[in-house]
């Protein structure tokens, strides 16, 4: 590959160790900044000139960034390291950014160790079981901590659908050019038929989960169930937060660990238990992916309460365009396990002929229920709640 | 393993500013950091990968450069479930079936099952598909369209071409490109690419150009359009792009066809009534419409 020559000292200070010195704070300031790709932007600038400022800094957002949301942070070092204004105002105002995030997850406080009372004495086996049933939002420190361990037994089969590719098969059409093709390979003499059928491939999903403040109660569970979901199918599964604003958080999820990856989640998230503008969020991913392809044919799970502050309308009318380009939308409702609930608030009643299956999400057990729902590929949905 | 060379270097990739020079000529106005990440990735023979809404001219950049640099674009779409068989290579089955069947009928006596199967694997029965024509017919511009569209298996295995720039074919031997390809890769972003993939290229987000500059765009590709006509079109649809909000804003090949349409009606004004009824040049979604025609009396009647 293209060798990285080393730019020579001019006037005293050394250009190669100013680059990589820029290289560095712009990994430090949150860039993907890695080994080669620091390599890289060295050749880059030696191949555009040093002397030029305006050089250097295509250069290294050409090497440097790897997403429209990298630019701001990437104008900023640059304006820190190399002095004056940055050089181009493109702030996107719509990308959230998080260089500073409030995210606390005092929700969560580290119950475990020293028994508390609440802890004495219960036998295991029925003390999960009740567990399980629990509305998460009631739970004392210690429970939490339990229910922490018991979200690793939740098993996400992701849904299916159709490749355009065949396998082989011992059962199904049969494979007619397989079928010669092994004939031909003995000369001619018959062997035995080769079937095919259609191949699966996982179907993707997308979470939108609410973070806002009528949320809070649930929504590190709710994440919790995320992360689950996203490991079980890394490369099609995308979360998504929705409270304010919309934060693409699947990156911090793909973490093994899930403590360490709800921190990083709770990280990028800027609009912790903020107010909701669930229709707008809706439409903003509507355009930014949703539209470009991540929720055409896909499982769109919204978990949310369907607190609307804003108009309703809109919300309904967002949920129609989502509906109208994913291939099932399932709506989980953590409200919605509790006797007496119905769904009257303006946002719900809105959505609701625009979605397919309407859970309950309040519990282990009502997880359970909602993955199994995600999962089915069948066609034809259970009624609509 | 040797690196390939690199393209011949034309006056046109001497520096960033003779690339946006040659490209203007070939009516792709390119800005600064378009400009110095293009030429980059002749420099540093790395692939080029391009994102942005669509109708920014990602695509549009692989044309200009394989028509200024006078060599042939070889294309690959990417969709969901594409293989590497279609990426590279693939064997003519029923062909070699037909050799096969004369190879009977002439009764041949001589040379045995192994070597008729050597002959079934011949260059006359492979079929090259993009990549593989790509590593062939270097110099030359290669566009991998929309890679988000594909799946991460062929995501990965196109950054080992891109890496080795070389592909090896069981029954033929290894294929090694010459000179490296110009390669553009585009994304719409539908899906997160690998970082590895990402490692390897050059990155560079497109925006939609400005008022100026599309406006310089607009007259370079459709000189014969009235000048007037043009500037109210642009500044329309730079409004329509940041005050209305549009499920599908125009992009820069709406803005295009619609100031066609305007010149194909003989307009050289732009009117409420003739605006509405072109409107489905550059607007294509009936929610958007709606919203657009309202805006339209809003802005041309004042």
């Amino acid at each position: 590959m293209t060798a990285a020559p080393s730019p020579a000292p001019v006037d005293g200070w050394d250009v190669g160790q100013t680059l990589a010195g820029f290289a560095r704070a712009c990994r430090a300031a949150g860039l993907p900044v890695t080994a080669d790709r620091e390599r890289t932007f060295l050749s880059a600038c030696a191949a555009t000139g040093l002397g030029e400022r305006r050089a250097v800094y295509w250069a290294g957002r050409a090497t440097l960034t790897a997403s429209p949301a990298d630019v701001e942070p990437y104008d900023r070092v640059f304006a820190g390291w190399f002095g004056g204004r940055p050089m181009h105002g493109v702030a996107r105002q719509d990308t959230p950014r998080t260089s500073t995030v409030q995210a606390s997850l005092e929700e969560l406080p580290e119950g475990e160790g020293d028994a508390g009372p609440g802890e004495l004495l219960r036998a295991a086996a029925s003390a999960e079981e009740v567990l399980r049933h629990r509305d998460v939002a009631g739970l004392s420190p210690a429970d939490r901590a339990a229910l922490r361990r018991q979200f690793a037994t939740l098993t996400p089969r992701p849904p299916t659908r159709p490749a355009r590719r065949h396998t082989p098969s011992r059962t199904g059409a049969v494979d007619g050019r397989a079928t010669v093709r092994a004939h031909l390979r003995n000369l001619g003499e018959p062997e035995r038929i080769r079937y095919r059928r259609r191949a699966v491939r996982p179907r993707r999903v997308v979470l939108l989960v609410d973070v806002s403040g009528s949320m809070s109660a649930y929504a590190d569970a709710l994440l919790r169930l995320a992360h689950v979901m996203v490991q079980a199918a890394p490369r099609t599964t995308e979360v998504f937060t929705v409270g304010t604003r919309l934060t693409h958080v699947t990156r911090a999820l793909r973490e093994r660990d899930p403590d360490r990856a709800l921190l990083a989640a709770g990280e990028v998230v800027p609009d912790w238990s903020g107010g909701t503008r669930l229709g707008q969020a809706v439409g903003v991913f509507l355009r930014r992916w949703g539209r470009r392809g991540m929720a055409r044919g896909a499982v769109v799970v919204v978990l949310s309460d369907g607190w609307e502050r804003q108009d309703p309308e809109q919300l309904g009318e967002q949920v129609r365009r989502l509906r109208s380009l994913a291939h099932r939308v399932v709506w989980v409702n953590p409200h919605r396990g509790k006797a007496g609930y119905l769904p009257v608030q303006a946002g719900i009643v809105a959505c609701l002929p625009h979605v397919d299956d309407f859970v309950a999400g309040h519990s282990l057990a009502a997880f359970e229920e909602m993955l199994a729902v995600v999962d089915q590929h069948a066609a034809g949905s259970p009624p609509r709640g | 393993m040797q690196p390939p060379a690199a393209l011949a270097d034309p006056q046109a990739l001497a520096d960033p500013q003779a690339l946006a020079d040659a490209l203007a000529d070939t009516s792709y106005l390119a800005d600064e950091g378009l400009a110095t990440v293009a030429w980059l990735a002749h420099a540093l023979q790395r692939p080029l990968l391009l994102e942005g809404e669509p109708g920014t001219g990602k695509t549009a950049l692989a044309e200009a450069v394989a028509s200024l640099l006078d060599v042939p674009l070889i294309r690959l779409q990417c969709y969901e479930g594409i293989e590497a068989s279609q990426a590279l290579y693939d064997w003519d089955f029923p062909r070699q079936i037909l050799h096969l069947r004369a190879v009977e009928a002439l009764g041949r006596e001589q040379g045995g099952a192994a070597e008729l199967e050597a002959e079934l694997f011949d260059e006359r029965f492979l079929q090259a598909r993009p990549v593989l024509r790509a590593l062939r017919e270097a110099p030359c511009v290669l566009l991998v369209d929309e890679v988000d569209r594909a799946d991460d298996e062929f995501e990965a295995f196109l950054l080992e071409v891109l890496s080795t720039w070389s592909v090896s074919i069981p029954e033929l031997g290894t294929v090694r490109a010459a000179v490296a390809p110009y390669v553009v890769l585009t994304s719409n972003r539908t899906r997160e690419l690998h970082d590895a993939l990402k490692r390897r290229c050059l990155y560079h987000w497109i925006e939609h150009p400005g008022l100026k500059r599309e406006l310089a765009i607009v007259r370079a590709r459709l000189p014969e359009v009235d000048q007037a006509l043009a500037a109210e079109i642009v500044g329309l649809v730079q409004r329509l792009r940041s005050d209305e909000d549009l499920v599908k804003p125009p992009g820069v090949a709406e803005t295009l066809d619609w100031a066609r349409a305007l010149h194909a009606l003989g307009t050289s004004r732009l009117d409420p009534e003739v605006a509405a009824a072109t409107l489905g040049a550059a607007v294509k979604d009936r929610d958007d419409t709606e919203r657009v025609r309202v805006a339209l009396d809003r802005m041309l009647t004042r």
